[in-house]
């Protein structure tokens, strides 16, 4: 931490080692990007990839590159940073480090939209992604409306979410019943969430959404950190708890329901990222930048896994990252375990 | 969420006026009525409804109409969900002493998720079609599942909390590898979407007598482990004082846990809220002393499981909501409404 002063009086806190691993991250994730444009049925040379990003490429690269590989890697970017901001808000907010939206139903909210459109109506993507969108922000709501009792408590917000995940898990499992094979599968690949077929029409809504969250949630971000000290600290520090809280959690339902919609419901970027980032910065609060450079690192290399591994589009990028992500939750057991933490 | 359930209070019960020993009684009595009612029930209602005394006729006097068809039919469902009921509420009530969690449930310790990851393979790589072949897959998987949450969680110095989250860690990893199965494998998907809500309408009495002696070792283990479990409600350091041996009962009780719980899970699928809610509702009217919630959670499980599946014939007549989603859809709103009425610090 070094703080920066200037002649006329104006100071800035510098946290040297999170602006470090910011800037790593966001390496990695634009690394990991040129990878993934790189690979597929027709392989280009990263260097190649570079060149043509910067428009000195030859015709046949330029039309791969940014008419069809761009806007796929460029939505992984978002949903993973989208995804990874959501989480680190919940987590902050319920305090809880499984408050993830993963945990408290959003995704399976959103799935039921998603799966309401393609079973009943076998809907268009469009239609499937609004139906998410609905999905997800219904049930965001829902759970702050009956987590609402005097104001929203953390542990509540958690329970209430579980409560609200295993109703919808029904509702998703009944619709697929209904579905004939055809829809069943397709819904299957969608609850898995995967990037295969998304283009600049996810890319557009997604930025903007994301150009206007950004700022909204970077202003309440010192708030959030002294509500993280407990409701009646933060009070008595000039924060108002529950305008802070209601505005963030907006903020969040809307990311998350966000990215689902253009993604699917990719598991467990949103719980670990958060996570991820804290440990690198070893520093407290939501660390929103880092939580964001990771969870768009974490979404575009799982995708680049599962391309390279398993060849193009076979397997859903969602399916990677879940595994990856039970995987990390078992390896921070047992490191708790040995740190004698839990 | 995982915080101690509220410090034992043995004396009450050691003390407890005679008539309120006698009121409890009754209520057992009661409730036990009311299940062998719902038995009835569930073997007339139906796409085609008998009366009582076609009942009788086809359980003690079979000639072969077709009513006693139709109740032979219903019988092996009635039955599994007895057995189920039994199963998952007795398993609830062990896992909810046992972490002292009062919001512990079998999928917590991964049992549910374990059982399915089992039944996608034997599906996708063994090829296995029929509901008893499943059963044995999906009782190893449970089982594996089982040990593996019992080792990870830390065998000799367990607690509540390492249980819990090795549960939850090893769900999240089966999960992923659930979906990575049934998106490249149509088949498996066909036959899982089905498995996955938790149903009776496959019953039959191979599976029937599949399960049964599991879930009567477990049920006896169960009801067996009510004192020591009571002893350990107080804390550990008390309850070696008073003699409990911790680490055998910690043991025990998970070996009970996953008997039951993988058992019915085998049978039925994975059924949710049942081993949650029941437990939480029954402490409510006899208080912490297992020696009543686990008779209690034994008799009222089934009734509920029985009274949804019930309503799952009618609500979508002639065809069938299955019971998982029945008791979700109910269980889920019950759960919220706990969660909202309790104070949180109880939480």
């Amino acid at each position: 931490m070094k703080a920066l002063r200037t002649r006329g009086g104006l100071s800035l806190r510098l946290d040297i080692r999170a602006s470090v691993v910011v800037a790593v991250l966001l390496c990695a994730a634009l690394a990991a990007s040129v990878l993934l444009i790189g690979t597929g049925d027709f392989r280009i040379p990263a260097a190649d990839v570079v060149r043509t990003l910067l428009g000195n490429g030859d015709p046949g690269q330029e039309f791969i590159v940014n008419d069809l590989r761009l806007p796929r890697v460029l939505v992984g970017l978002l949903v993973g940073a989208a995804l990874a901001l959501g989480g680190a808000l919940f987590q902050a907010i319920s305090r809880n480090p499984l408050g993830s939206p993963d945990i408290l139903g959003l995704g399976q909210g959103a799935t039921a939209g998603a799966l309401v459109m393609i079973v009943l109506f076998s809907g268009s993507a469009v239609q499937v992604a609004a139906g998410a969108l609905a999905g997800g922000l219904v049930t965001g709501f829902g759970i702050y409306l009956l987590a609402w009792r005097r104001g929203v408590h953390g542990y509540r917000l958690v329970l209430v979410g579980i409560g609200m995940s295993a109703v919808m898990t029904a509702v998703n499992g009944y619709l697929l019943t209904k579905a004939d094979i055809v829809d069943a599968a397709r819904a299957t690949v969608w609850m898995a969430g995967s990037l295969d077929g998304r283009g600049w029409d996810q890319v557009r809504p997604l930025l903007v959404l994301c150009a206007v969250l950004v700022p909204v949630v970077l202003t309440y971000a010192r708030p959030l950190r002294m509500l993280e000290m407990g409701d009646d600290v933060a009070s008595a520090l000039g924060v108002r708890v529950e305008r802070t809280r209601l505005v963030l959690l907006v903020a969040a339902v809307l990311l998350t329901a966000a990215a689902t919609s253009a993604a699917g419901p990719v598991g467990f970027v949103a719980l670990t990222a958060p996570q991820l980032a804290r440990r690198l910065t070893r520093s407290p609060g939501p660390n929103i930048a880092a939580s964001m450079c990771m969870g768009a690192a974490l979404l575009v290399t799982a995708d680049w896994i599962s391309q390279r591994a398993f060849g193009a589009d076979r397997l859903p990028v969602g399916v990677v990252t879940g595994v990856v992500g039970g995987v990390y939750l078992l390896w921070l057991l047992v490191s708790e375990r040995k740190a004698g933490r839990i | 969420m995982l915080v101690d359930s509220p410090p034992e209070q043995r004396a009450v019960t050691a003390v407890a006026p005679p008539n309120r020993r006698a009121i409890r009684g009754a209520g057992l009595l009661g409730a036990v009525v009311v299940l062998l009612l719902l038995l009835v029930a569930s073997i007339a209602i139906g796409a085609k409804p008998l009366s009582v005394g076609q009942v009788w006729h086809g359980l003690f006097d079979d000639t072969g109409t077709f009513g006693d068809v139709v109740v032979g039919e219903r019988l092996a469902r009635t039955l599994l969900g007895l057995l189920a009921g039994v199963a998952l509420g007795l398993s609830g009530a062990v896992l909810q002493a046992l972490t002292r969690n009062p919001l512990a449930d079998p999928g917590l310790l991964g049992i549910n998720m374990g059982a399915s990851a089992a039944v996608v393979t034997a599906i996708s790589f063994f090829g296995v079609t029929s509901l008893s072949g499943y059963v044995w897959f999906a009782f190893l998987g449970a089982a594996a599942v089982g040990v593996l949450v019992y080792v990870l969680g830390g065998t000799r110095n367990a607690t509540p909390v390492r249980l819990a989250l090795a549960g939850t860690a090893i769900s999240a990893a089966l999960y992923g590898y659930l979906q990575a199965v049934m998106v490249m494998d149509d088949a498996a998907l066909g036959k899982m979407r089905f498995w996955t809500v938790g149903s009776l309408v496959s019953a039959d009495m191979t599976t029937l007598r599949q399960v049964l002696p599991f879930i009567a070792v477990g049920s006896v283990l169960a009801l067996a482990l009510a004192r020591p479990l009571n002893a350990m409600a107080m804390g550990d350091d008390t309850a070696r004082a008073l003699g409990a041996r911790l680490n055998r009962t910690r043991a025990l009780s998970m070996a009970a846990a996953t008997l039951l719980c993988g058992a019915a899970t085998a049978a039925c699928g994975p059924i949710v809220f049942v081993g949650l809610m029941v437990p939480h509702v029954v402490r409510s009217f006899t208080g912490p002393d297992l020696r009543w919630i686990l008779p209690f959670s034994a008799v009222l499980s089934p009734v509920l499981l029985l009274a949804a599946d019930i309503a799952g014939r009618l609500v979508a007549r002639p065809a069938e909501v299955q019971v998982g989603i029945v008791t979700a859809v109910i269980g889920g709103p019950v759960f919220i409404c706990l969660v909202r009425r309790r104070k949180v610090t109880q939480l």
